[in-house]
C-alpha cells in the first residue's frame, strides 16, 4: 500500500491526539481505578466520635512526616499539607463522622503532577496515624 | 513513510504513559530520625492559655517578616510565608566573573520560605494549661536557570533560635520534650 506523506502525517497526528486523555477525563481523574477502589485504600474508620482530637492527631502525624500544614478547617473537617523533599507531595485529609460512634478519615495525595494511586503510601500513612491515635484503623465496610 | 507513521505512534504512546516507578514510594514512611526531628521542632509550654500562645506565635512570625497565609484557631494552626533574595551580592559577582570566562554557574535568584506552627494540648497533661508547639520550616529556592529546589529546613540552630524568641514572647521558658 502506498501512503502519501500529506495524508499520513495528519492521520498520525490524529492517532497521537486520540491516545491522550480528554479534558473531562483529566479533570475528573478517570483512571483505571473505580471510585470505590480508591475510597477503600484511601479511607479508614476509627472508634471515636471526637472530631477535633482526630484532626489534631492527623495534623501531628503529617508533621511527623515532614509536612508543612497549608490549611485546616474544623467545620469542614479538612487538612491540607505539603511536603518538600526534592519532590512536592501534596495531601488532603478529611475527617467526618461515620455513624454516631465512629469517625472516617480519608486521604488523597498528589506527587508533582500526578495522583498517588498506589495503595502502599496510604497504608504507611494510616499506620502512623493509628499509632498516634492509640486506636486501630479499620477498613471501611 | 511507514517508518514515519510508526514513529508518530510510538511518540503518541510515550506521551501518555501512566505507570512510571514512583520516586517517592516511601514518602509517607516515618523516617528513622523522626523522633529527633520531633524533639527539635517541638517545645512544651505550661501555665499558659492556648489563645495567648497562638497570638504570641503570630506576632513573632510577623516580627520575622512572615505574612500570615492561613489560620484555624480551633486546631491551633498558623501558616505563614515570605519571599526573600537568594544569593548574596558577593556570590553573584563571583559567579558573573566565572561566567565571563565561559563557565556558567547558576546562582539563586529567590527563595520562598514557608512555616506552619501547630499548638496541641498535651493529651497526657492533668491540667488544661499544657501545650506542645511544633514548628516546621520549608523553602523553595529558584536559581538563575529557573530550576527550583525544594527542601524541609533541618538546621537545629534555626529551631533553637525560633523557640528562644517564642519563650521570650510568652514570658515562659519552653521545655524540650
Amino acid at each position: 500500500m502506498k501512503v502519501h506523506a500529506l495524508t499520513a502525517i495528519p492521520i498520525a497526528m490524529i492517532i497521537a491526539l486520540a491516545g491522550c486523555e480528554s479534558i473531562p477525563a483529566r479533570v475528573l481523574d478517570e483512571g483505571d481505578q473505580t471510585q470505590l477502589q480508591k475510597r477503600s485504600y484511601q479511607s479508614r474508620v476509627f472508634d471515636t466520635a471526637d472530631k477535633q482530637m482526630t484532626m489534631r492527631t492527623v495534623i501531628a502525624t503529617l508533621q511527623d512526616l515532614d509536612f508543612v500544614i497549608d490549611k485546616a478547617d474544623l467545620t469542614l473537617g479538612t487538612v491540607s499539607a505539603t511536603k518538600f523533599n526534592g519532590y512536592v507531595l501534596k495531601m488532603t485529609v478529611s475527617v467526618m463522622p461515620h455513624g454516631t460512634k465512629q469517625i472516617l478519615v480519608r486521604a488523597n495525595a498528589e506527587l508533582g503532577i500526578r495522583p498517588v494511586e498506589d495503595p502502599k503510601p496510604y497504608q504507611d500513612f494510616f499506620a502512623s496515624l493509628e499509632k498516634a491515635m492509640f486506636l486501630t484503623a479499620q477498613a471501611v465496610e | 513513510m511507514k517508518k514515519l507513521v510508526a514513529a508518530f505512534v510510538v511518540i503518541s504512546l510515550l506521551g501518555c504513559a501512566t505507570s512510571r516507578p514512583d520516586p517517592a514510594a516511601d514518602a509517607l514512611v516515618v523516617s528513622p530520625d523522626q523522633l529527633q526531628r520531633r524533639q527539635l521542632e517541638t517545645r512544651k509550654y505550661t501555665g499558659v492559655k492556648e489563645a495567648d500562645l497562638l497570638a504570641a506565635s503570630a506576632n513573632l512570625l510577623q516580627d520575622m517578616g512572615f505574612n500570615l497565609e492561613e489560620s484555624e484557631t480551633n486546631l491551633g494552626l498558623i501558616t505563614a510565608g515570605k519571599t526573600r533574595g537568594g544569593a548574596g551580592m558577593g556570590e553573584i559577582i563571583g559567579k558573573a566573573i566565572l561566567w565571563s570566562f565561559g563557565i556558567p554557574i547558576p546562582f539563586d535568584v529567590d527563595q520562598k520560605i514557608r512555616v506552619s506552627l501547630v499548638i496541641r494540648p498535651n493529651p497526657q497533661a492533668k491540667a488544661a494549661d499544657e501545650f506542645f508547639v511544633r514548628v516546621t520550616f520549608q523553602r523553595a529556592v529558584r536559581n538563575s536557570f529557573e530550576h527550583v529546589s525544594r527542601e524541609t529546613l533541618k538546621e537545629p540552630e534555626l529551631y533553637q533560635k525560633f523557640f528562644e524568641r517564642l519563650s521570650k514572647a510568652v514570658f515562659i521558658e519552653g521545655q524540650t520534650i
